[in-house]
């Protein structure tokens, strides 16, 4: 008699998923994978850069227009960012939900002082008359730079929401996997950071 | 119902979260890990920039190649250090696509550079009465 209701119940067709546990390296991966085509997106603006970058019709050029002490804190502030998000992942592995959004709350405190300080600089540079419009070099420039810092701007509102969501609902195994997401794309953007500081502004002002 | 023989094991793990996930994961970082990226890193950002505010060498051939090689070796740092790579993790996937990535970036630049290098020089020179007629 039960055998019997058991095959009837392997006959049913099922109309509810039945796969195992989601493995938590998928997202990881897939996450990586859009990170990529992330660096694909900056090569190709940094490839830009390098054609048009020394293209000045006749107008300021790096060395006339970059302030390597400002660039330099702001450097400081992204690296700095990224030691403080490191160290809200070591919070999370201790489960400590406080620590962990206090250090989350650091992290975007110097993202947004990364940001500001990016924000004089361009309108510095556009009150100067060097504005994106002035040369194919100041155009390239303020494409990459620019997209850096739509980056952060995006990674900054992702940060606050994943603090809500995480002072709402605690350090569950969602928002775990979202902070990792997050820990990838906000490195990520200081390893692009590297590239722009020793390409953009360090060689150019080189000459 | 079909047995889920995870789902009790996923309650217990959200409390331990070192249950069975672990080793699929992208790798945990340590304190002392992250210390030593973030003091390398700042040494490797100090340098290029001493090079160049203080005019250290004369070259500035040789100063551009320094800048140049100390910023890869930065993101090597930043990659093995903040983002934890390591060619095992998520069974080698991810180390084939950054390779994958490396070369389409290598082209991307090397090869931009050399044909828009070679459009330059082999543009005809112009005079402005030429500049003038141009469409």
């Amino acid at each position: 008699m039960a055998s019997n209701i058991q095959a009837q119940d392997t006959d049913k067709p099922e109309f509810y998923l039945t796969e195992e546990h989601h493995p938590e390296g998928s997202t990881m991966l897939g996450f990586w994978l859009y990170l990529m085509s992330d660096c694909l997106i900056f090569a190709t603006l940094f490839a830009t850069h390098g054609v048009l970058g020394r293209s000045y019709a006749a107008g300021p050029s790096p060395a006339d227009l970059f302030n390597l002490p400002l660039v330099a804190v702001n450097t400081a502030m992204l690296l700095l960012s990224s030691i403080t998000y490191g160290f809200a992942m070591l919070q999370m592995e201790r489960n400590a939900k406080t620590e962990t959004l206090f250090w989350l709350g650091v992290t975007g405190v110097f993202g947004a002082i990364f940001l500001g300080l990016e924000l004089y600089e361009f309108i510095h540079l556009i009150h100067e008359g060097a504005g994106p419009t002035r040369s194919a070099f100041l155009s390239s420039f303020f494409t990459l730079v620019g997209t850096h810092g739509l980056h952060v701007t995006f990674g900054i509102i992702w940060l606050i929401t994943l603090m809500v969501q995480v002072s709402m609902r605690g350090l569950i195994p969602e928002n775990r996997r979202r902070l990792m997401c997050l820990s990838m794309f906000w490195h990520f953007l200081d390893v692009i950071w590297i590239g722009v500081f020793s390409f953009v502004y360090l060689l150019g002002v080189l000459g | 119902m079909i047995s889920h023989p995870h789902a009790p094991a996923h309650e217990s793990a959200s409390a331990t979260h070192h249950g069975h996930s672990n080793g699929h994961e992208a790798g945990h970082g340590t304190l002392k890990g992250y210390l030593i990226g973030f003091v390398l890193s700042v040494i490797l950002t100090a340098i290029p920039f001493w090079l160049v505010m203080g005019e250290v060498f004369d070259s500035k051939l040789v100063t551009a190649f320094f800048v140049m090689g100390l910023g890869v070796i930065q993101i090597v740092v930043h990659m093995v250090y903040f983002l934890h790579m390591n060619p095992r993790s998520e069974g080698g996937w991810t180390i084939m696509a950054l390779i994958f990535t490396l070369v389409l970036v290598g082209i991307t630049l090397a090869g931009s550079l050399w044909v828009m290098h070679h459009l330059n020089a082999n543009m005809m020179p112009m005079s402005p009465e030429m500049m003038k007629n141009m469409p």
